[in-house]
């Protein structure tokens, strides 16, 4: 019965009202591994045998990396606007609507401010539920927002990306976000606090070309697709089948894009390593 | 010279048909049609103010794409009269041919120019991958950017790409990180920083070598997160709607000052730069004469700091 035990301490799950999963329901993993959905969540949302993190949202990270699950949410208001009145098969102010009401979440990345180990720190996580994750007007200026709350409390900024890129809807608006989390990464960087970039599956196009790979430090979860075009995009330009393990968190390894892995099961304690030796 | 015509530019086409008609007659016969011809040429202004006035989005999707519209290197040659030197590689892998740069004279002013270059036969378009950048063609363009600062030369980025290019090696070698490291550098450099986009600005890869000081697009150009080819192809399964697409992404260079989104407008000649590229290419010049003299008179503080504010107040949302 090992893999009932949970291996960390500290991420205990006491969360009845968090996580939509109801006593008896049984998750099956990609490989046909069938465990309980409360075995998941204890073990962090990795499935004990084969180590297969499944997506996860926000408050799920949030509840991993702060101590006692307790933090601040920053900006939670802030909501979408429609700036260029977009339409294609739905209006893009239903389409934020229905998918505010279907999760809960007001845009696609989520702030806040605790403590981790007992180091303070602020942390964006990015939904991938709420539009694929795309980076729009609000994901942007709240990225912005968390990066200035940071300076402010001379901590460090941890971004954790799940994106499919920048949001169509927002074109021009959702382009310019790239440029524009960069420039406040730059005063965060004058601010010599650290940047912990964090890449989870699946991180793509506009976010892989600005904050993701921007990190002092760049680490992803296993087995994690990390591209700039994604693979279906670059087999058509190619015209073959791509390498084994193409775009993965460990191609990016083998590359140099990344510092290391790491399995969100150990993730807080390499977190608290980390900081610990940059703050000493 | 004009060699190719768009499908709305039809009724120009018929009326320099007749022109050049009426000139063979006057020589052959010896008569004398200057008034004819004064009058068809009166005829054609008309037409091309008439259509060029009314350009749709798309219109100007497919302007910015002529074929016989200047393209980076023929305004760097235009603009320093020849007094340009191209500086090759990024020091790391190769030499990307579809991004170029260096030093270049404007009227005495060192300038460091660097812009997407695109062919204008099939062999030059492969040869410069149509105006796709890999990983190296935007290091390239880093690392002379960082040369101009070390000898406080001004950068213009001449922007004019359909994308980043998605190919196998780009990945591997890291396109994400090249473009994103370019916005981050490009925020906190000392000298003054000037992009304009002179055909197409697609997404990321334009971004890569966008931000600046100010940032200005030619009349007929557009800059969006995507093309309209593939926004129709996504949102709507098929290519049909490009039109559509066009309209909806806010594309133009008047939408996109409408919306803060960059600092200024170049006016193109009536018929589109490619109509008269002698006076774009003196337009272009004494805009970048002008912004260079003005950017100058602050402190390098200064700038970065306006431009980290104009940049992070890009946005529209709701408290």
């Amino acid at each position: 019965m090992s893999w009932f035990t949970r291996k960390m301490k500290g991420i205990v799950t006491p969360t009845k009202e968090k996580k939509e999963t109801p006593d008896g329901l049984w998750y099956k993993t990609p490989n046909g591994e069938i465990i309980d959905t409360k075995v998941l969540e204890a073990n962090s949302f990795v499935t004990p045998t084969e180590g297969y993190h499944e997506r996860i949202g926000s408050a799920e990270y949030f509840e991993i990396i702060f101590d006692d699950n307790k933090y601040k949410e920053l900006d939670k208001d802030l909501k979408s606007g429609d700036p260029l009145e977009f339409e294609d098969t739905k209006k893009y102010v239903d389409r934020v609507e229905a998918t505010m009401k279907k999760t809960g979440l007001n845009d696609a990345v989520s702030c806040a401010y605790g403590k981790t180990s007992g180091q303070p720190l602020v942390v964006a996580c990015m939904d991938f539920a709420f539009i694929g994750g795309s980076m729009g007007s609000v994901v942007g200026e709240k990225i912005s927002r968390a990066i200035q709350y940071a300076i402010k409390k001379k901590c460090p900024f941890m971004m954790i990306s799940k994106s499919g890129g920048a949001r169509m809807m927002e074109a021009g608006f959702s382009l310019m976000q790239m440029a524009k989390t960069s420039a406040r990464l730059t005063q965060l960087a004058e601010a010599k606090l650290p940047y912990i970039s964090f890449v989870t599956d699946p991180t793509t196009g506009g976010i892989t070309a600005s904050f993701a790979m921007l990190g002092d430090i760049n680490i992803a979860e296993p087995r994690a697709l990390i591209a700039f075009a994604g693979p279906r995009v670059v087999r058509d330009t190619v015209g073959k089948d791509l390498p084994e393990g193409f775009q993965t968190s460990e191609f990016l390894l083998e590359h140099g894009f990344l510092d290391f892995i790491v399995d969100r099961r150990e993730l807080k304690e390499k977190l608290e390593q980390v900081m610990r030796l940059f703050a000493n | 010279m004009v060699t190719t015509y768009l499908e709305f530019e039809k009724p120009i086409e018929e009326i320099v048909e007749q022109i050049t008609k009426t000139k063979e007659i006057a020589d052959q016969g010896g008569v004398d049609m200057t008034q004819a011809i004064e009058d068809l040429q009166a005829k054609l202004d008309a037409a091309q103010k008439e259509i060029y006035e009314n350009l749709t989005p798309w219109d100007r999707v497919q302007v910015s794409r002529h074929p016989d519209r200047p393209y980076t290197l023929d305004y760097i040659n235009a603009i320093t009269k020849g007094d340009f030197i191209e500086m090759h590689g990024d020091r790391n892998v190769k030499d990307d041919k579809a991004m170029v740069g260096g030093m270049g004279s404007i009227d005495g002013q060192t300038v460091m120019f660097i812009g997407q270059q695109k062919g204008r036969n099939t062999k030059e378009r492969t040869y410069r991958n149509f105006g796709m950048a890999n990983p190296e063609g935007y290091r390239k363009a880093l690392r002379l950017m960082k040369l101009a600062e070390k000898f406080n030369k001004p950068i213009v980025c001449l922007i004019d790409t359909p994308g980043a290019f998605p190919g196998l090696e780009a990945e591997e070698r890291g396109q994400g990180e090249a473009i994103a490291r370019n916005l981050f550098e490009m925020v906190t450099l000392k000298v003054p920083v000037i992009c304009v986009v002179i055909g197409e600005g697609a997404s990321g890869g334009a971004l890569g070598i966008g931000v600046g000081d100010k940032v200005m697009m030619l009349e007929n150009t557009w800059y969006s997160v995507i093309s309209p080819e593939s926004c129709s192809s996504i949102l709507w399964r098929n290519w049909d709607n490009k039109e559509k697409a066009a309209s909806a992404l806010k594309l133009t260079a008047k939408d996109m000052l409408k919306n803060k989104l960059i600092d200024g407008i170049i006016k193109e000649p009536t018929g589109g730069a490619h109509y008269d590229p002698e006076a774009m290419f003196k337009k272009l010049k004494t805009e970048l004469k002008r912004n260079i003299t003005k950017l100058s008179e602050m402190a390098p503080q200064e700038r970065v700091d306006a431009r980290i504010e104009k940049f992070g107040a890009m946005g529209v949302y709701s408290n």
